[in-house]
Parts: C-alpha cells; structure tokens; sequence
C-alpha cells in the first residue's frame, strides 16, 4: 500500500469516530440552544398576555390547549409565595393533528386583581427525531465530502510533494555502480527530503569510491605481479635448458612453469575483466559473428579431435552486430573452450546461430548447474585445475556491455545462449 | 648480431640477457631512458628490445626518437601493459613486434629471430639443419631435397622447435605459438601430441627430430 492512500486509509479511520463525537457534541449544543430560544419566547409570551389581561379580562378563563397557547388556574396565595417558575417538555394533544405533539411548557405564577393564577404558556417543540434525521444525513455527508477532499488532496497536491522522493528512489532502482553514472539528487525544501537526499548522496559517495578503490586494487595488483611472474617463469625456463638435469627435476620444475602458467593466466583474466568494466574496448565496428565463430572453431579443431569431440555449427541465419572484435571473439572463444574442455569424450558440441541468438550445447555433467553462481567469479563447476574460474564472468561482463542477454538450461546437454539486442 | 635491450627491471633485463647471449648475440643493456636515448643516437643495432615503461621516460619517444633519426633498427616493444592502444601506437611508430610479459624465453627468441631474419634475408634465406631445409618466405620444407606436405601447425611447431633448437621448448610456449593465447585456457595441452606424432611421422627420413621431455615439453633432437 502506498504511504497516500496509507494516509488516506487511517484518516477515514479516525474521521468517523471523530464526526461521530462531534455530532453528539453538536446535537446537545444546537438542542440547549433552541431550548433557549424556546424558553425566552414563552417568557416574552407571559409578558404579552399580562400585558393584554386589564384590557381583556376574559383571558383568564382560557383553559384549553386547543383553543389558545395559554391556560389560566387559579391558585392560593401561598401556592403563589411558594412558586417556583418551570419549563418542560410534555406532549398534548392536539385536535388538528390527532396525535400528541412533543410541546415546550412554561409554567409560572402571576397576581390579577388580587387573585392569584398559576400560568401555562406552551409553543411547539423541535421535532428530534426530525433533527437527528436530518444531522446524521448532513454529517454523512461531510464524512463523504471529508474522505474524497482528502483523496484528491492525497493525490494531487501530496503526489506534488512526493515527487523529489519518487524520482530519487526510481533513479536509486535503476543505478549500478559498475556503469559510472551519478543520480541526479532532486532539489527540495522539506527538511525529511533533505535529509535523505544528504544521506544518499554520502552513501553513494562512499560506495562509488570503495568500488573504484577495490576496482583499481584488482588492478593495480594484477598489474604488478606481472613482471614477477615473468621473471620467475624465465629463470625456470633459463634453468630448464641446463641440460644435466634428470628427468625427475624435469618434471618438478614442469610442474612450477605449469603452475605459473595458470597464475598467468588468472591475472591476465582479471586484468581482462577490469579492462572491459572500465570501458577500454572501445573500438567497434560490425563483426559477422558466423565467420568468426568458424574461425575459433577451427582453432579448437586440435582440442576437438583430442577428445573425439565433433564440433558441429548450424547456421541458421547471419549474425552481427557492432561490437569490439577482440571482444566478440574473447566471448565466443570462453564459451566454446567451455564447451570442449568440459564436454563429455566421443560426444557433440552443437552450435546453433540464427539472426537473432547464438547457441552452443554439449554434453557434460548428468545434472544443471548452479544459475545462480555460474557467471560469477571463482565459480568452478569442475575441479579441474588449469580453468581460471574466470571464464563465464569475462563472457558475461562482455555480454552485459553490448546488452547481450546470456542464459544457461540443462536439457540432457548443457546450453549457452547469447540472445542479441533487437537492432 | 647486436642486441641492445632496454629493461629496468634488472632480472627481467638478466633473463633476456642470459637468453639473448645463448644464441651467441652481442647483447648490451640499459635500464633507463638517458642512457637508451645516448646509446641509440651514437651506436647501431640490430634488434633493439624495448620496455615503454621506463622510470624516467616512455619507451615509445624512444621509438620516435630512432625514427626521427632515420635509424633502422628492428624494434621489439616489451611491456607490463597489454594495451591495445600502446600495440597500435608502438606498431604505428615502427616498432616490428609487440611482446607482452610475462612471456616464455622461446618465444622471445622466435621473435628476435623473426626480426632479424626479416630485416637482413628478406626472408629469403633457407634454413639447413641437417637434412632438413626451410623456405620461410614460401614455407617449403624439404627433407634431402624432397618436399614434405606439412600443414599449418605441423609447420609452426617445426619452425619453433628450429628456432629454439637450443633449448627445452614447455608445451605451454609451444601451444600459445601455434595456437594462440585462447588456447591457453584449455584442461591440457594434450591435444599437442597429435600434431607431433604426425609431425614426427612426415620427419621419418630426416636426421632431426621431436624428443618429448615427459612432463615438460620437446626439444628438437639432432642426429
């Protein structure tokens, strides 16, 4: 749920108990009020009738309801020192109506002539249940009125306020470190955005700088023990040449070159894999990838044949695309050393090539492989002891440049395919 | 023949010494620009080995420098960085060869080899060992004057092995020559034997051939 109609939703909440108290609260206060005014005009009533009473005597025989708004009875003179003036509610009848009417009675004393008269005034009551029909109908109303105001407010004039956070969070989704772009932190004057936007902007600052730190380690480091490495190589092979070896020391000393060999050719691998993360391929220009596919194979030919490895290629349809050739040919070249290096003897490596992908399959290993670590670096799906571990990640680094999408199935044979960028 | 290398790192310049100087070349050496540049303006060489990264200079003004001068000289760039562009430049500068470290001692020699044949025979001189003769321009061999069909790779071993007749050739120099770098990566170099056991089958009734040195690689054997 987003934090609007978060909002939204525990506003509505709160609302109806609140107009719900409200209305109690407010249909009190409106009722004392009208009491009130109710009450005053009896009062001014009594003083209109005392006022009309030297002039029309007969009033004082009116006992009826129905006939006036008054009653006159006539009291002690102790009931009258004793009175105390009164307003109820009461209801009467009314002949007009035939039913009781909820009425307002105010009930005093007055002396006339010296007689003494108990005094009922009344006048028509609000009718509550009417009232309250009509307040809840009006509160309701509100209440809806309350819930779409907010809605709209929510979504247009918060949206607004939301914005510099939404654009932040989307650019945050799509960045990646290795691909040197900076997030563009949206101005804002509220203080929770600046904040955040000061926070991200260090933690960016951070990670850009650990990344490069450890980027340029690799490197630096790859590149450094390049000339040891030759060195020592050299001097082995220097003293191989010393011919009264035996063969025993031959062989010892064949197995340190072969060794350093490998130590080569990781560091080369990942001298490799920096290059291509720091964009130095940058040379491109339209490469067939059919002929250079027929091209590594038939530098693989040996390797093939040394297995009984048939390496077969079906094309489909040309394929090409504009890429750095060295790059182009390092990626087909891992994966089709791939796929004869661990490629099952007297077995076939299948590759497919149609205008849109490249495919290579072949036989291995009667399970799948891990997806999820085949591409990263150091992953070795054999124990084999001259492979890098390096490989895939260089083909998927290259991959990832020029937007090729790579994926690895098992069926039966493991496959590799390259599926191309729709031009 | 002299060779004048120009390496700072002292055993890395020893190793090309000590390797160089096996093959009866004169070899001098320099480990720093200043004295390149003196020794380059008042001497001639043959085959200069050039290393671009020097503490006190770039290699390529060397180059520049040797150019500018009208020198000859068949140039090999040696260097730590294997970048595309320093290959393009030293290549466009003149240089004849680019050889990245780490790189094994043959190779080094097949290419100081490659030069110096280039730049006095033209490629034209034959080979004679023993029996044997090359045609490096035509890439004719021929055992007591006949012809022997050899293909691509039986041929690049064979003129590798020549090369370095001197020395015990790994199988890893020897497949990074004939195949190439992809190769390198490969669970063995096994896939060489088949290649040497042909070779060795058309060598019949020559007076060298493949010695296998078990666990290391082959040598050229001469009768």
């Amino acid at each position: 749920m987003k934090l609007l109609n978060k909002t939204t939703y525990y506003l509505s909440i709160l609302l109806l108990p609140l107009i719900t108290v409200w209305a109690f609260v407010f249909y009190y206060a409106m009722l004392d009020e009208i009491y009130d005014s109710l009450d005053d005009g009896l009062e001014n009533q009594k003083d209109v009738l005392i006022g009309r009473l030297p002039t029309e005597p007969v009033l004082l025989n009116q006992n009826d309801f129905n006939i006036d708004n008054h009653t006159f009875t006539p009291i002690s003179k102790k009931e009258y020192k004793h009175f105390k003036d009164t307003y109820r509610d009461t209801l009467i009848y009314v002949q007009s109506e035939d039913d009781f009417e909820a009425m307002r009675i105010y009930t005093s004393a007055i002396k006339h002539d010296s007689s003494y008269y108990k005094l009922n005034v009344i006048t028509s009551m609000v009718e509550e249940d009417d009232l309250i029909e009509s307040l809840i109908t009006y509160l309701l109303g509100l209440y809806i009125i309350l819930i779409v105001s907010i809605l709209i407010l929510n979504n247009l004039l918060l949206k607004r306020l939301w914005k510099p956070f939404y654009s932040l969070i989307n650019q945050l989704r799509t960045f990646k470190i290795e691909n040197n772009t900076s997030i563009v932190i949206p101005k804002s004057n509220i203080e929770e955005f600046q904040l955040l936007n000061t926070a991200v902007n260090t933690l960016l600052q951070k990670s850009t700088y650990s990344f490069i730190a450890q980027k340029q380690f690799i490197e630096n480091a790859a590149h450094e023990l390049q000339t040891p490495l030759a060195i020592t190589i050299n001097k082995l092979e220097l003293f191989l040449e010393n011919t009264t070896l035996n063969s025993k020391q031959l062989e010892t000393i064949g197995t340190a070159l072969d060794n350093l060999g490998r130590l080569t050719r990781l560091n080369k691998s990942l001298l490799l894999l920096s290059k291509i993360e720091n964009q130095q391929f940058s040379q491109e220009e339209t490469i067939n990838f059919n002929t250079i596919t027929e091209r590594i194979a038939s530098d693989f030919e040996d390797l093939a044949t040394h297995k009984n490895i048939s390496l077969e290629i079906i094309t489909l349809n040309n394929l090409s695309l504009t890429i750095n050739e060295d790059l182009a040919i390092i990626m087909l070249t891992n994966l089709i050393k791939n796929a004869l290096v661990h490629g099952t003897k007297n077995s076939t490596v299948t590759i497919q090539i149609q205008s849109d992908s490249w495919r290579i399959s072949n036989y291995g290993i009667l399970h799948s492989l891990d997806k999820n670590i085949l591409f990263t670096r150091f992953k070795k799906a054999s124990s084999n002891k001259k492979s890098t571990g390096l490989g895939l990640a260089i083909t998927k680094a290259i991959a990832v440049k020029y937007n090729i999408d790579i994926n690895y199935n098992f069926n039966d044979t493991h496959i590799f395919t390259l599926n191309f960028p729709k031009n | 023949m002299k060779i004048l290398i120009i390496e700072d790192e002292p055993d890395m310049l020893n190793n090309m010494r000590e390797t160089l100087e096996r093959e009866k070349y004169t070899v001098e050496a320099t480990a720093n620009f200043k004295e390149a540049s003196a020794k380059i303006g008042v001497y001639a060489y043959d085959c200069i080995l050039l290393d671009i990264g020097l503490p006190d200079g770039n290699g390529l003004e060397l180059l520049k420098q040797l150019k500018a001068q009208g020198k000859n000289e068949g140039v090999i760039i040696v260097s730590a960085k294997d970048s595309l562009d320093d290959r393009l430049e030293g290549l466009n500068l003149g240089a004849d060869d680019y050889l990245p470290k780490p790189f094994h001692m043959a190779e080094l020699h097949a290419r100081v080899n490659a030069v110096l044949r280039r730049r006095h025979f033209s490629g034209n001189k034959t080979i004679e060992i023993g029996n044997v003769s090359i045609h490096p321009e035509s890439r004719l061999v021929k055992v007591d004057q006949k012809d022997i069909v050899l293909n691509r790779k039986e041929y690049d071993i064979l003129l590798y092995l020549i090369t370095n007749k001197t020395r015990l050739v790994t199988k890893s120099a020897l497949a990074e020559h004939v195949w190439g770098d992809h190769i390198d990566q490969a669970d063995s170099f096994d896939f060489i034997y088949s290649q040497i056991k042909n070779l060795r089958k058309k060598l019949e009734n020559a007076t060298i051939n493949v010695e296998a040195v078990y666990g290391v690689g082959y040598k050229l054997d001469i009768n």
